[in-house]
């Protein structure tokens, strides 16, 4: 069960996320729903790269013993300054709107449709 | 350099430079014809004058149809499809993002059980 | 001649200079505005040339690799690594070539016309740098051979897009329509990573060349297939995804929106090469095909429904957009349907791919064409709607044989390009379904249909007179839209020659993927 955890809290955390995002009202509730389905599949990437019992993948000085995988952790690390950007595009968006507009409700900031 | 063979799918033959010789014959026909009518219309003597029962010409702005009125005939025969299909353009954000989580739900469907 | 310092690292260069020309952008622009503009059209003419240059090389001497770190730019697979290449390698095949020459053609066009469009706009420092970057993202995802480094540049062409579309403000309306374009693409992008995970756990591989050897046809590998459609469906702007593309492309400035048809295309590029190139060997030919298939046809069908009632012209351009997707989708996926059968890829497989390849490339010419033209019209006119135009044939000349020229493109009228690819795509189609064959047709007519709207409304009639001082374009406008029409016009009038030498390769590089294979693992 422990060995699954991980990647129960993954999909725990997608399923919050997308709620998040297709149920709230509030646009800066829906970014916050962005953020945290980007945050699952961080923390998908992490989980393989685990190792049972690994070290950190430093060869330095590095006792002989099995390393944790690199380059999922090099692709989080991508993945979360992707996420800091986008992000705070997103909530730059949200202020203009809110300014322009007067509302942050998404039923309402429907300006465009036909 | 630049070959004039024709375009042939596995079907058929397209050649652009047939088609123009054909169209620029067309066109000297159809001068031919212009030069043989009547030559004494001169362009302003009131002879083109619409007659609209005695009123006057409304004004240029007026006559002219816009956008928003061409083609009513159309939009007005396939009314039930434009009911179905133009409020699911709703303009809401969330809505396209739910429309891509359904995507990907049908064809996960799709794709896993054939 | 060409020296050999730029031959050899020409395709880190194609990405390189719209990079350090993005950057360096604002501290030129410190100097003058004259300055920056200046410095832009260098670069981006450098980038173009570099773009050929690439694309001759990747024609001639087969798919070109270039490895970023290693003693030399083809070493693929260091001695050392147990035969796996390990570093970040940009494979170039003859479909990349393509969609770089489509992508600095239209991309040099497009700059050209800004720098009198946008002109007199705050806030330019921003609008290059983020043109700039646009441009080489798109490089990027179309050079690059590893899967993860397509992702990043999928980002960055993300984050630059939602931002140049958000640029005019406008009371808030572009914002919201950069809003929707950045979510979408911020799911997407979350699909598409999700995706990259799964195929990284189980092979333990990102690099494409590597994976295509190894890749089997497993539940994991169906959810990751299945996500990485639904993600690059949705970037490319197909039915039912299609809801942020009006929003997107009527709001941003015309050169950007010419730019955005681009990065669309380079969204569908991605769905062609995971599809072909990384699954090829392993995926169910008929399930995938006709899942392509099904999204063209919607997509077809309502677009150009959804654009007959439009009275925005650049929303209903949009709409238009996303009907010639489907086109695309519909030829390539044909192609892929008869994928495993040779005797019918032969008989029209091949046919179709090129149809759709070759509508890709047509695509952004005349769709470039037709969203500058428009650029043009609102520019002097001072407003979208159509319904206050009238009458503009009188004033803007130039402008209207343009249009006219992009009208007939699009409408797959004789002789333009438009005809071409949609004759390739109606009879391949035709020999495979003919059901599906007499749709695109019927949707070709109501395309035609649109745009004799759109002329009537826009440039016939009496001259309005509150329309009576307006003036023709700016030249440097019209210098633009004149490359994309005059392209328009060649690759009409010698369809054989850009299919036999530019599409021909590209569709049989999709359909065998071999010699991508072959130059990547086969490197020394």
């Amino acid at each position: 069960m422990f060995l699954n955890l991980p990647l129960v809290v993954v999909v725990l955390l997608a399923l919050i996320g997308i709620a998040t995002i297709l149920l709230k009202r509030n646009l800066v509730k829906i970014i916050f729903g962005v953020t945290i389905l980007t945050s699952s599949v961080n923390l998908f990437l992490v989980t393989l790269a685990y190792r049972e019992g690994g070290i950190a993948p430093i060869y330095t000085l590095a006792p002989a013993d099995v390393m944790v995988l690199p380059t999922p952790h090099a692709l989080t690390l991508t993945n979360i300054v992707i996420g800091v950007a986008t992000t705070a595009l997103m909530l730059s968006f949200a202020v203009i709107i809110h300014r322009r507009y007067g509302t942050v409700n998404i039923d309402e900031i429907r300006e465009l449709r036909e | 350099m630049v070959s004039g063979a024709p375009l042939s799918s596995g079907f058929g033959i397209w050649n652009p430079l047939l088609w123009l010789v054909v169209f620029v014959i067309g066109l000297i026909i159809a001068y031919a014809v212009w030069r043989s009518g009547f030559s004494g219309y001169r362009t302003g003597s009131g002879r083109g004058r619409p007659y609209l029962s005695g009123n006057e010409e409304p004004s240029k702005g007026d006559v002219h149809i816009r956008a928003g009125n061409m083609y009513w005939g159309f939009t007005e025969g396939i009314k039930g499809y434009y009911e179905q299909v133009i409020p699911l353009h709703t303009g809401i954000l969330t809505d396209n993002l739910l429309w891509i989580f359904w995507v990907a739900g049908i064809l996960l469907i799709v794709v896993m059980v054939i | 001649m060409i020296p050999e310092f730029i031959l050899s690292n020409a395709p880190a260069l194609l990405i390189g200079v719209p990079l350090l020309g993005a950057f360096l952008s604002p501290l030129i622009g410190r100097l003058s505005r004259d300055a920056r503009a200046l410095w832009v059209l260098a670069i981006i003419t450098l980038t173009t040339l570099i773009g050929y240059l690439v694309a001759f090389l990747a024609y001639t001497k087969g798919t070109l690799i270039y490895v970023f770190g290693a003693a030399t730019p083809a070493l693929s697979i260091p001695p050392d690594s147990g035969g796996i290449p390990i570093r970040i390698i940009l494979t170039l095949d003859a479909l990349s070539a393509l969609m770089v020459i489509m992508t600095v053609t239209v991309g040099f066009s497009v700059i050209v016309y800004s720098l009198s469009s946008d002109s007199r706009r705050s806030g330019l420092e921003a609008y290059y740098t983020l043109f700039l970057l646009l441009i080489a993202s798109v490089l990027g995802m179309f050079a690059t051979g590893d899967l993860f480094n397509f992702f990043v540049f999928l980002e960055i062409s993300s984050l630059a897009a939602a931002g140049l579309v958000a640029y005019k403000v406008e009371k808030g309306r572009a914002v919201e329509a950069g809003l929707k374009f950045l979510m979408v693409s911020a799911i997407g992008g979350v699909f598409f990573l999700l995706a990259i995970g799964i195929l990284y756990g189980q092979y333990n591989a990102l690099n494409i060349a590597m994976l295509a050897g190894m890749i089997q046809w497993t539940p994991l590998d169906k959810l990751a297939l299945v996500l990485i459609i639904a993600a690059l469906a949705a970037k490319c702007g197909s039915v039912p995804m299609h809801f942020w593309t009006p929003d997107a492309y009527s709001m941003a400035p015309a050169a950007v929106t010419a730019m955005l048809v681009v990065v669309s295309q380079a969204s569908l590029y991605g769905l062609f090469r995971f599809c072909f190139t990384l699954y090829g060997l392993a995926l169910t030919y008929g399930v995938i095909g006709w899942a392509l298939i099904v999204l063209g046809v919607l997509s077809m069908v309502v677009g150009v429904t959804m654009a007959i009632p439009q009275k925005d012209i650049k929303r209903l351009m949009a709409y238009h957009s996303v009907s010639q997707t489907g086109y695309m989708l519909l030829g390539v996926g044909v192609g892929l349907a008869v994928l495993g059968d040779q005797a019918l890829l032969g008989s029209f497989g091949i046919t179709a791919m090129e149809g759709g390849i070759f509508h890709i490339l047509n695509n952004a010419l005349y769709k470039g064409l037709l969203f500058l033209t428009a650029g043009a019209i609102i520019l002097r006119i001072g407003t979208s709607d159509m319904n206050r135009m009238g009458g503009l044939g009188h004033n803007m000349k130039w402008t209207m044989i343009l249009f006219i020229i992009g009208a007939l493109a699009i409408a797959g009228i004789p002789p333009f390009n438009g005809f071409a690819s949609k004759f390739l795509i109606y009879e391949s189609v035709f020999a495979f379904n003919p059901v599906l064959s007499i749709i695109a047709m019927v949707v070709s007519i109501l395309t035609l249909a649109s745009f004799v709207k759109v002329f009537h409304s826009v440039f016939m009639g009496p001259q309005l007179p509150e329309y009576a001082d307006v003036s023709e374009a700016p030249g440097s406008m019209l210098i633009g839209m004149a490359i994309l029409s005059g392209l328009v016009i060649i690759t009409g009038l010698f369809p054989e020659f850009f299919v036999q030498h530019l599409i021909a390769p590209a569709a049989h590089a999709l359909a065998d993927p071999s010699g991508y294979l072959a130059a990547v693992l086969g490197g020394a």
